[in-house]
């Protein structure tokens, strides 16, 4: 991923910029694919809302510290540049942290724990040293977009599948009709712990490999 | 990244960003701080009215706590009054103190001719501290309502402390036994018998949390039984 000088004239969404946004929620998921994140995927998606908010909040953090380290890319001195990285991501995530306890108090109560979580997912800084700091603001701000994206989705599939089957509820909304609870239907408790989460991300990297055979990994 | 930088460069690079980025924070904090106090003060107001089930949005919140509330308190171990504001009394602190120096504060309430009396609760969840307000009708036994918060409880598992749901199971609970000995109300796993005036529903995948609700509730609604003895003698 060379930096390509000559291409001033790019439109905005060309294909290849496109492809830098597609290409994370599927094909090169970090999740599925790339196997990183996984921690905050098991801890915080029990029910669907707390996996919303923090999807949403890893997509903010994320195109924006892309966005920085790319414009800083030529000053960084490499030997610090972890460092560097990292004081952007968790400067980031203090100050939307702050903003929303002042302007959107409930929101912040929802993110609660979450916001320590941003700081340490893997995903982020993998984007900042794969992509950002060899790349020029816009494609990194697609690129860490992408990424977010990418993580999300797959939170908010596992988010679903556990609480319709843990809880019966969407949303703490009841969806399960009562009638199959009084025929015998009982909610699961295996998928309220993290076990579920993981059999259900490793479900998910099955039927991805299996649907797409480039992506199974030979050696 | 062909280019070579030196040592010195690296040093002014680091001091500059850590300079640059403590400005930033540190402003943001000092700026944002008052607005983030006043969320936190109709917060409370908030919780302490949900104690005895009159749900406010938070920005109506002081308004309506001037309503029902008649009455705040500060009492020492001994169950007499002392000086001070109820209100600004910081629990987190008191807490720590030995309990013959400690500040208890109580609010009265008066819904619909009934009074209330809503003690603040302060305990340890899983992760970090919880802490409540629960309401006792004037017979300081049946509990009128509670409600619970958290900062750091497990998203989905232990915050459902927090859920209306949970906190519901309280309200016309008992804190002593028929022969007058005090029961609390413990949060117990494996289904609580609805009979049970001492017991209500633990939360799936969050027991550690739950015994935090059950040990906050015996604790705290302990060390005022020598004020609700005082008042029941008047």
């Amino acid at each position: 991923m060379s930096e390509n000088t000559n291409n001033n004239k790019e439109p905005l969404f060309s294909y290849k910029n496109k492809k830098l946004l597609s290409n994370p929620i599927g094909k090169n998921n970090p999740i599925t694919i790339q196997v990183l994140g996984i921690c905050s995927v098991l801890a915080v998606t029990v029910q669907l809302k707390p996996s919303f908010v923090l999807a949403i909040a890893v997509v903010s953090v994320m195109g924006l510290s892309n966005v920085i380290i790319s414009l800083l890319r030529k000053t960084i001195p490499p030997r610090i540049r972890i460092i560097v990285q990292l004081t952007v991501i968790a400067s980031l995530v203090i100050i939307v942290d702050q903003v929303l306890k002042a302007a959107l108090y409930d929101v912040s109560r929802q993110l609660s724990i979450f916001v320590g979580l941003i700081i340490t997912n893997c995903i982020i800084m993998g984007r900042l040293e794969g992509f950002a700091l060899y790349n020029k603001p816009w494609p990194s701000f697609l690129d860490g977009i992408g990424n977010a994206a990418g993580y999300g989705a797959v939170l908010l599939a596992v988010g679903f599948i556990r609480e319709l089957f843990g809880s019966g509820t969407i949303m703490n909304q009841q969806v399960v009709p009562a009638f199959l609870y009084e025929i015998g239907y009982e909610n699961n408790g295996l998928f309220i712990l993290p076990p579920m989460a993981m059999i259900a991300v490793g479900i998910m990297i099955w039927i991805q490999r299996y649907r797409d055979p480039e992506l199974i990994d030979v050696s | 990244m062909a280019q070579k930088f030196s040592n010195r460069y690296i040093f002014v690079f680091a001091s500059i960003m850590v300079i640059v980025v403590a400005l930033i924070l540190s402003l943001l904090a000092t700026l944002l701080q008052p607005i983030q106090d006043r969320n936190m003060r109709l917060e409370k107001m908030q919780n302490i009215l949900a104690s005895i089930n009159i749900e406010v949005e938070r920005q109506k919140s002081a308004d309506v706590f001037s309503d029902y509330i008649i009455q705040t308190k500060i009492l020492n171990h001994e169950g007499e009054e002392i000086e001070g504001d109820a209100f600004e009394v910081d629990l987190q602190e008191e807490i720590r103190k030995d309990l013959t120096e400690r500040q208890m504060p109580l609010y009265i309430a008066e819904v619909e001719g009934e009074t209330y009396y809503i003690l603040p609760l302060r305990g340890a969840g899983l992760w970090g501290p919880i802490w409540g307000y629960v309401s006792l009708k004037s017979d300081f036994n049946t509990i009128g309502g509670a409600d619970f918060d958290h900062a750091t409880e497990t998203p989905g598992l232990g915050s459902q402390i927090a859920e209306k749901d949970f906190q519901d199971q309280f309200k016309g609970k008992k804190i002593y036994d028929q022969e007058g000995n005090y029961r609390s109300v413990a949060v117990v796993r494996d289904g609580a018998d609805p009979d049970d005036p001492h017991e209500v529903d633990a939360i799936s995948g969050g027991t550690m949390t739950s015994n935090g609700v059950s040990k906050m509730l015996y604790e705290g609604i302990r060390i005022y039984e020598p004020y609700f003895k005082k008042q029941q003698d008047l």
